[in-house]
């Protein structure tokens, strides 16, 4: 019964172990542009400062120096600002997931839902910051609730695309094996869409710390939006720009994670190229 | 044991503006163990054939298709089918591909681990279990297609166009690879195929389709498809020749 066919495999094979190892070097390749990305930066900057000649735009170096200085007060604001993002991300993305695969799955369903996204989508739910603040107060949750139902329909709109897309051959040939419905969003819709969710999130994520910055600057007394804005009104402009400088790293490092877990999630993706 | 038979088949697709007939009163007995090729002009409703007795389609009207004297209700167990591009899915390993089917049937790890790696033993993609599908030429991928229907240990095959991204010598290499692992199986196939070649030297007997809406033109006997060397022999070429006349009557060359 373990007879081979007696033709092997075609030796033009490009298949190979070590094509989907990650290179070391991509990791140096990587700290070097981002070392080139900061000179850059840092000496626009200082050129921009030393052309305007105002306190309100600080060089570089007070800056850096006022964000070692202030690092102990900096770095708790960051991280409540990057507790804010990450849970309201997971929360907008763990409802429109499901329901933007439902919708682009049912014909029907994406019918009856597409007028009411199409209608509610294109107004800017930052709008809504005043009445969250009255329902919700001004802890965490109305920024939360805010970044989350933006989140959720930039990646609900991308999600019900990605798997109006799916090749109509792979569910087939899944359905031909017995799949059932939830196999068929296990083993074809979800995979197919996760890298259109990748960059609907990374997207998301710009728009987030945007946001964020309005609602913690707005409303509250926490995270690294206020600290910069109450530096701003104690005319402190190094502190400002250290705060700027803390928000500018929060970038970096949700869109880094982000990029590993993608690199981890759509494995498939750097094989065989 | 899986005799297919198609009684009196009709099925018309609903179109957004406009119905598309693609089966007439079809009726076609395919016998257990036996290997019958399909061949018709295009659009001639063959592909639809093979979503019906796959249990993906059900025929409008009152025709029936039954497997092994079951009338066909939805996707069954023993039943493997092999579409134009594969159905192989990129996101999965070879391993992982070959092993779908037997993982969708809740069949545990160990066992879809097993199976899958006799499968691919016996295509001889053993040193691959951890490629992607973009990592493996055509002839590898379609190699990987049969994995999956031998790792289920179906008994009926279906096949749709299987070979015709391979260029010509790929596609001899696995037309013997799937004349080999029917020989040794001896599951019923069902192939379609637009190559007359292809269509002679798999199938036992060749049915011809007419033009939309099809139904059975002609069926041709080949038993000498299987034997050694029969793509040299005068017999093939005469069936081949054969074919050809009556695809031109239906109008497809």
């Amino acid at each position: 019964m373990s007879a081979t066919v007696n033709t092997r495999p075609s030796t033009d094979s490009r298949a190979g172990t070590d094509t989907r190892r990650r290179k070391p070097q991509a990791g140096i390749r990587k700290l070097l542009g981002y070392a080139g990305a900061v000179a850059v930066l840092l000496l626009g900057w200082a050129a921009l400062s030393a052309a305007i000649g105002s306190p309100a735009l600080p060089g570089p170096v007070p800056a850096i120096e006022a964000f070692v200085d202030q690092w102990y007060a900096i770095w708790p604001e960051m991280l409540i600002s990057l507790l804010r993002v990450v849970v309201a991300m997971a929360l907008g993305t763990a409802f429109a997931v499901p329901l933007g695969l439902m919708l682009g799955r049912s014909p029907r369903a994406d019918a009856v839902f597409a007028p009411l996204i199409y209608i509610t989508y294109p107004i800017p739910k930052v709008v809504f910051l005043p009445v969250l603040m009255v329902l919700l107060g001004l802890g965490n949750s109305p920024k939360i609730v805010l970044i989350a139902v933006i989140v959720f329909f930039q990646i609900l709109v991308t999600a019900r695309d990605a798997s109006k897309a799916v090749p109509e051959p792979s569910v087939l040939s899944v359905r031909s094996l017995g799949a059932s419905r939830w196999d068929v969003y296990r083993h074809v819709v979800v995979p197919a869409a996760l890298p259109d969710i990748f960059t609907a999130l990374r997207i998301g994520t710009g728009t987030a710390i945007a946001v964020l910055f309005l609602a913690e600057s707005i409303a509250g007394s926490s995270g690294i939006g206020y600290y910069i804005v109450d530096a701003w009104g104690r005319i402190d402009y190094p502190a400002m720009f250290a705060g700027i400088i803390g928000m500018g790293l929060l970038g970096v490092l949700l869109y880094e994670a982000l990029d590993a877990v993608e690199v981890w999630a759509t494995r498939w993706r750097r094989a065989g190229t | 044991m899986a005799a297919l038979s198609f009684n009196r088949v009709s099925l018309t697709y609903e179109g957004s503006d406009r119905q598309v007939q693609a089966l007439d009163d079809l009726t076609l007995a395919v016998a257990d163990g036996e290997s019958v090729a399909i061949i018709g002009p295009s659009g001639c409703g063959k592909s639809t054939l093979l979503l019906l007795a796959a249990g993906l389609l059900t025929p409008t009207g009152a025709g029936e298709i039954a497997i092994a004297g079951n009338p066909v209700v939805g996707p069954r167990r023993e039943t493997a089918l092999i579409l134009q591009d594969f159905g192989l899915l990129p996101w999965k390993t070879v391993a992982e591909n070959a092993g779908l089917g037997l993982q969708i049937r809740g069949m545990s790890r160990s066992t879809v681990r097993e199976r899958a790696a006799d499968a691919l033993e016996r295509v001889g993609l053993s040193e691959f279990v951890s490629a992607y599908p973009s990592e493996l030429s055509g002839g590898m991928r379609q190699r990987l297609a049969l994995a999956r229907a031998v790792a289920l240990d179906a008994d009926l095959l279906l096949m749709d166009e299987p070979l015709s991204a391979l260029d010509a010598l790929k596609r001899e290499e696995l037309q013997t690879v799937l004349l080999e692992l029917w020989q040794r199986r001896g599951h019923t196939a069902v192939l379609v195929t637009h190559s007359i070649e292809e269509a002679v030297f798999l199938g036992q007997r060749v049915v011809v389709m007419s033009q939309r809406p099809g139904r059975v033109g002609a069926v041709v006997e080949n038993p000498g498809a299987g034997t050694a060397d029969y793509r040299a022999s005068e017999q093939f070429f005469a069936r081949c020749t054969q074919l050809r006349a009556l695809l031109a009557e239906e109008g497809a060359l």
